[in-house]
C-alpha cells in the first residue's frame, strides 16, 4: 500500500478525532458528553498497542497467558467498585488531581513524595509511551512496506504523528488551570477510540477464524498438529499457575494505578453512579477483545510455520499475506487509535503530576506567593503543555535511541512492575491509620531499586547485548544475587519474580518504618480521614482540624494571587454564607483554612496549597485525641443541633396553635361582656343568652388549659400512673355514663353489648379519660339521624383491645394518621365548635403509650363509620 | 342599609357581631366558613364582609384571592379579624387586598368605628 494513502487515512482520523474532542468540549453539557457508557468506554485506555499487538504476540509463544493481564481486572471488578467510591470521596473532597497529589495527601501535603511518585511514575510510562510510538512507526512499516523510520527525523511520520499528538494533549488538556475539572473533550475522543479499536479487532479476528479458516475448532484442529503446540499452550503445572497468579494481581495492581488508569477513573469522574455501568460493561469490553486473540495467534502459527514473522504483527501480516490491504488498514488503524489514546492519556496525567507535585513545589511557590492571578495562571498552564511536549519527545528520543527489540509485552510489563511499587503506600494509606510517610517513601525507594536490579538492568544487558556475566552469575559472580533468580529464587520468570521480591521488601520497609517512627500530627490527621472517609465525608471542611491563628485578609490576598479578585470574592461570600460566618470576619478558623487549600489543590496540587497557605497562617500542633474529639463533637453538635431545631420547630407550631385556641373562646367573651357593659337596654332572653356563652367559652378556656397541662405532664413523665387491678368493664361504664347526656342530645344511641369483662392493671381515672374521649368523638362523627356508636372489647393474645365505632362517614384517608396529633381538628365535624381542644386524642395516645398499649384509627370497611381501637397488655409488672 | 358579612366558625363570636351591627343598621349575613362565603358574596354583594382567617376547609386567604381576582367583587371592603397577630400574618393579609388587619380579641367600639369610617371614606 502506498504510504501517501495510509498517511492521508491518518490524517482524516486525527482530524475526526481532532473534531470531537472539540465538539466535547464546546458541548460539555451534551447527554453524548455526560453518560455512564462514554466513562467507561474511556476505562478502556487500559487496552494499548500493547492489547492490539503484543497480546497476540504473547499467545503465539506462550498460550493463554497473555489473559492475565484481562483476568486481573476482571476478577478485581466487584472489589475495584467499592475501593473506587472510597477513593472518589477522598479525591473529590479534597480535590485531587492525580495519584501523586493522592498519596502526598495522605502522608499530611508530603511534597518530597508527590515529587518521588511523580518521578516513579514517568520513568515507568514514558519507556511505555514510546513503545506506543514504536508500534505506530512498525507497523506503518509493514502496511505499507517500507521504512517509515529512516534515521533523520526530518524523514520521520512517527515524529509528527508525536508532534500532532502532543498539541492534541496540550490543547485539550489545558483547558482549565485547575486540573480537577474535568477534560471532556480528550474523554469523548477517547471513548470514541475505544469503541474503534474494539470494532476493528473484532473485524480482523471474525476475518481471521471465519474467512480464513473454518472457525475455532478447525483453528484448533490445524494449530494442534504444528510441533511444540501442547508445550505452548498450556498453563505449565504448579510453577505456571505461580507465575499466573502473580501475573493477575500485578494487572490488579495496574488497573487501579496506571496513571492513565487514574486519571480517567478518578479524577475525569462525574458521577459515582457512573460505576454501575462498569461493573458489567467493563468486564464485557475485555472479554470481546479478547475472544479472537487466541485464534489469531493460532492462525497464524499455522498460517506462518517456518517463516521468521513475529507474532506482535499477525493481526495485520494475516490479512495482507492474503491480499486484503483494506483489512489490514483497518487493523493498523486500530492499533493506531489504541495506541494515541494512551499516549493522550499518559501524558495528560503525567504532566498534571509534573507540575503540580513536582515543578511548582519545588521551583515556582516563591515567583508564584508574588506574582498576578493572570500571569500566574498561564505559568500554570504553560508548566503542564511543556510537560507534555517534554514527555512525547522524551518519549520519541528513547524509542529512536533505545534498539527496543524486545517485545511489546515484556517493557509493558516492566512499567507495571514499577508503577506496583506505589501500591503499599496507596492501599495502606487508605486502610492502615499507622501508615506514615517515612515509611511510603523508604518502601517504594527499596522497591524500585529491587525492581531496577532485578528485571531494568537484566533488560538493558540483554537488550543492548553487552556481554555481561551479570544476568547469568550474579553480582560480583555472587550466586545468590542473579537477578532472576534473586536468593535463589527459581520458581518464578523474571516479570513475577521481580514483582514478587520487591513488593517483599517495599511491604517490609514500609510496614516496620510506618510501626517504629511516628509521623508528623498532619499526616495522622488524614490518615484519620482516608481511613474513615465515609465517617468523614459528611462533614466536608470541618474534617480537617487545624488549630493556629490566621487572618482573613491573608488568606484572601493568597487565593488572589491564583483565582483573581473576582473569583476569590465569590469563594470567600459562599464560603460565609455556607457556614454562616459574618463575612467582615478578621480571623480565619480551621474551615477556611481548610477551604482555602482544597481550592487551590486543583491548581497547584496539595503540597504547594499548604506550602503558600500556611505562610501566611501561624499554625499549632494538635494532637491526634484533639482531633478525633473535635470530630466527634463536630458530629455530635450537628445532629444536636438538627435535633433541637426540629423540637424548636415544633415547639413554636404548638404554641402558635395554643394561643390561637386560647385567643377564640377570649374573643367571644369580651365581645359578649362589652355589649352587656355598653348597652343597658338589652332585652333578658338574649342578656341571659350571652351570659351563658360567656360562662361555656370560659370553661372552654379552662378545659384546654387543663389539657395543656395534662399532656405536658404525660409527655414528661412527671405523673406517675396510678397502677391498680380494675375490671375494664366497669370503667367503660363509667365512661358511658359520663358521655350519655351529650349522646342523648344529639340522638345518638351507645351499644356497649361487645363488652366483655376482663380484670387487669392500669390506671382507672386515666383509661376512663380515654374511652370518654373516643365516645365523644364517636358522637362527633356519627350520621345525625339514627347515629349508633358501638363499645367491644376483644382478649387478643396478651392484650385486651377495647374498640369504639361509630357509624358516620368515616376519616379521610390521607387524615388517619394525623388525628392523634395535638390540635388536628378533623374536617367534616358534624357538630360545630366549640366542642373539642383538639388535644383530646393526643391525650389519650400519650395515656395509652404510657401505659405500654397501642392506639389507633381505621375506617370500617364497608359499611363505612370510622374505628378507634387500643390495646392494654395484660400482663404489667 | 349597607349588607354586611359575617365569616367565622366560631358561633359565639358570629353572635356578638350580628348582635353590635344590628344595631347600627346594618343588614346582616352570615357564613360559617370560606365556602359558604363565597357562594353569598356571589348572589348578594355586600358592601363590607369581617373576614375569619382560620377556618375549616377554605380559609380566609382564600376568600380574599377569590375577590381580589373578580372585577365585581374587588372593590368589597374587607377587614380580616384573626387570633393570627403575627407582622408577618398582617402583612401577608394586607397584601392581599384587606383594608384592616384587626387582631382578635378585640373591641366591638373600635370595630363598629373602623367599620363606619371605612364606608363613609369614598
Amino acid at each position: 500500500m502506498s504510504s501517501f494513502l495510509v498517511i492521508s487515512v491518518i490524517v482524516i482520523y486525527l482530524s475526526v478525532i481532532f473534531y470531537v474532542a472539540y465538539w466535547a468540549e464546546k458541548n460539555s453539557k451534551s447527554k453524548w458528553v455526560n453518560n455512564p457508557y462514554i466513562y467507561t468506554l474511556s476505562l478502556a485506555v487500559y487496552c494499548t498497542a500493547w492489547t492490539y499487538y503484543g497480546s497476540v504476540g504473547l499467545a503465539t509463544t506462550s498460550g493463554l497467558k497473555f489473559l492475565t493481564i484481562y483476568l486481573g481486572p476482571v476478577i478485581i471488578i466487584p472489589a475495584w467498585i467499592i475501593l473506587m467510591k472510597k477513593i472518589f470521596r477522598i479525591a473529590k473532597g479534597n480535590k485531587i488531581s492525580s495519584l501523586a497529589d493522592f498519596i502526598s495527601l495522605r502522608y499530611g501535603n508530603d511534597r518530597f513524595l508527590g515529587a518521588l511518585v511523580t518521578i516513579i511514575c514517568v520513568v515507568a510510562i514514558v519507556p511505555y509511551i514510546s513503545l506506543q510510538l514504536k508500534a505506530i512507526s512498525e507497523t506503518f512499516n509493514v502496511i505499507t512496506n517500507h521504512n517509515m523510520s529512516s534515521n533523520s527525523i526530518i524523514n520521520d511520520t512517527t515524529f509528527y504523528i508525536a508532534i500532532l499528538l502532543a498539541v492534541f494533549a496540550a490543547f485539550f488538556g489545558t483547558q482549565h488551570t485547575d486540573a480537577t475539572e474535568r477534560h471532556k473533550g480528550i474523554i469523548t475522543a477517547v471513548a470514541l477510540e475505544s469503541i474503534i479499536k474494539l470494532f476493528f479487532f473484532l473485524i480482523i479476528g471474525i476475518y481471521v477464524t471465519f474467512y480464513l479458516f473454518d472457525g475455532p475448532s478447525d483453528i484448533y484442529k490445524q494449530a494442534s498438529l504444528l510441533p511444540d503446540f501442547k508445550n505452548q499452550q498450556s498453563i505449565n503445572g504448579v510453577e505456571g499457575g505461580v507465575n499466573w497468579f502473580f501475573l493477575s494481581i500485578l494487572s490488579m495492581i495496574a488497573i487501579m494505578l496506571l496513571p492513565r488508569q487514574f486519571q480517567v477513573t478518578v479524577v475525569e469522574n462525574e458521577r459515582e453512579k457512573y460505576l454501575k455501568k462498569v461493573i458489567w460493561l467493563f468486564p464485557l469490553y475485555l472479554l470481546l477483545f479478547n475472544v479472537f486473540v487466541i485464534f489469531i495467534a493460532w492462525g497464524g502459527n499455522v498460517v506462518f510455520q517456518n517463516q521468521q514473522i513475529d507474532g506482535d504483527l499477525y493481526t495485520l501480516m494475516l490479512p495482507l499475506f492474503n491480499n486484503h490491504s483494506s483489512l489490514a488498514l483497518i487493523g493498523f488503524l486500530g492499533g493506531f487509535s489504541a495506541a494515541i489514546s494512551m499516549v493522550v492519556v499518559s501524558t495528560l496525567a503525567l504532566s498534571t503530576m509534573l507540575s503540580n507535585n513536582l515543578i511548582i513545589p519545588y521551583g515556582f511557590l516563591r515567583k508564584y506567593s508574588k506574582g498576578e492571578s493572570e500571569k500566574n495562571n498561564e505559568s500554570i498552564k504553560s508548566i503542564r503543555r511543556i510537560s507534555i511536549f517534554s514527555l512525547i519527545i522524551v518519549a520519541y528520543f528513547f524509542y529512536k535511541t533505545f534498539t527496543l527489540d524486545h517485545s511489546l509485552v515484556s517493557i509493558g510489563l516492566i512499567s507495571f512492575v514499577m508503577i506496583a511499587q506505589l501500591a503499599p503506600s496507596f492501599f495502606g494509606g487508605l486502610f492502615w491509620r499507622r501508615g506514615s510517610s517515612k515509611g511510603a517513601k523508604y518502601g517504594i525507594i527499596i522497591g524500585f531499586l529491587v525492581t531496577l536490579y532485578t528485571l531494568v538492568m537484566p533488560f538493558i544487558v540483554d537488550s543492548e547485548i553487552i556481554t555481561s556475566t551479570f544476568v547469568n552469575e550474579g553480582l560480583f559472580g555472587i550466586q545468590i544475587l542473579k537477578p532472576y533468580e534473586l536468593f535463589g529464587l527459581q520458581l518464578l520468570e523474571p516479570v513475577p519474580h521481580a514483582f514478587f521480591w520487591s513488593m517483599f521488601f517495599n511491604i517490609i520497609t514500609y510496614v516496620l518504618i510506618s510501626v517504629n517512627i511516628i509521623g508528623s500530627y498532619r499526616e495522622r490527621n488524614f490518615a484519620e480521614m482516608f481511613v474513615d472517609s465515609s465517617k468523614y465525608a459528611a462533614l466536608h471542611e470541618d474534617a480537617y482540624v487545624w488549630k493556629g491563628e490566621a487572618y482573613v485578609r491573608d488568606i484572601r490576598k493568597v487565593l488572589a494571587r491564583f483565582l483573581g479578585e473576582q473569583r476569590t470574592e465569590r469563594a470567600m461570600n459562599l464560603f460565609f454564607m455556607k457556614y454562616n460566618i459574618d463575612k467582615n470576619t478578621q480571623y480565619a478558623d480551621a474551615r477556611l483554612v481548610n477551604f482555602s487549600e482544597k481550592l487551590l489543590t486543583g491548581s497547584i496540587g496539595s503540597a504547594s496549597s499548604r506550602i503558600l497557605i500556611s505562610s501566611v497562617v501561624k499554625e499549632e500542633e494538635i494532637s491526634l485525641l484533639e482531633v478525633l474529639n473535635i470530630l466527634d463533637e463536630t458530629q455530635k453538635a450537628k445532629e444536636s443541633n438538627k435535633e433541637l431545631k426540629e423540637r424548636d420547630k415544633q415547639k413554636n407550631e404548638f404554641l402558635d396553635t395554643v394561643s390561637h385556641e386560647l385567643k377564640t373562646p377570649i374573643t367571644s367573651i369580651r365581645a359578649l361582656s362589652e355589649i352587656l357593659l355598653d348597652d343597658d337596654d338589652i332585652d333578658p332572653p338574649t342578656k341571659k343568652k350571652f351570659l351563658t356563652s360567656i360562662l361555656s367559652e370560659s370553661e372552654r378556656v379552662s378545659r384546654l388549659i387543663n389539657n395543656i397541662l395534662d399532656l405536658e405532664k404525660l409527655a414528661t413523665g412527671k405523673e406517675k400512673l396510678d397502677l391498680q387491678e380494675n375490671s375494664i368493664k366497669n370503667t367503660i361504664q363509667k365512661s358511658i355514663d359520663a358521655v350519655r347526656q351529650l349522646a342523648i342530645n344529639n340522638g345518638i344511641i351507645i351499644n356497649d353489648k361487645g363488652v366483655k369483662d376482663a380484670e387487669l392493671f392500669y390506671d382507672d381515672d386515666r383509661i376512663e379519660q380515654v374511652i370518654i374521649n373516643f365516645l365523644s368523638n364517636a358522637i362527633k362523627f356519627s350520621d345525625e339521624e339514627g347515629g349508633i356508636v358501638s363499645i367491644y372489647t376483644y382478649l387478643v393474645k396478651d392484650n385486651l383491645k377495647v374498640s369504639v365505632e361509630d357509624n358516620g362517614k368515616g376519616i379521610n384517608s390521607d387524615e388517619l394518621i394525623f388525628i392523634f396529633n395535638k390540635f388536628y381538628q378533623a374536617k367534616n365535624q358534624t357538630i360545630l365548635k366549640p366542642a373539642g381542644s383538639g388535644l383530646g386524642l393526643a391525650i389519650s395516645k400519650q395515656i395509652i403509650e404510657s401505659h405500654n398499649g397501642k392506639i389507633w384509627a381505621e375506617n370500617i370497611e364497608p359499611q363505612g363509620g370510622a374505628r378507634l381501637t387500643f390495646t392494654l397488655p395484660l400482663n404489667t409488672n | 342599609m349597607k349588607k354586611l358579612l359575617i365569616v367565622d366558625d366560631e358561633p359565639n363570636i358570629v353572635m356578638s357581631l350580628e348582635y353590635i351591627f344590628k344595631k347600627e343598621n346594618f343588614e346582616i349575613f352570615i357564613a360559617r366558613d370560606g365556602a359558604e362565603a363565597i357562594e353569598i358574596v356571589e348572589n348578594t354583594i355586600p358592601d363590607i364582609i369581617l373576614l375569619d382567617i382560620m377556618m375549616p376547609n377554605v380559609d380566609g386567604y382564600q376568600v380574599l384571592n377569590h375577590l381580589k381576582s373578580n372585577d365585581a367583587l374587588a372593590k368589597i371592603k374587607v377587614i380580616i379579624l384573626s387570633a393570627k397577630n403575627k407582622t408577618s400574618d398582617i402583612e401577608l393579609g394586607l397584601k392581599l387586598g384587606a383594608n384592616k388587619y384587626i387582631p382578635k380579641p378585640f373591641s366591638t367600639k373600635k370595630l363598629v368605628i373602623e367599620v363606619n369610617e371605612l364606608l363613609n371614606k369614598k
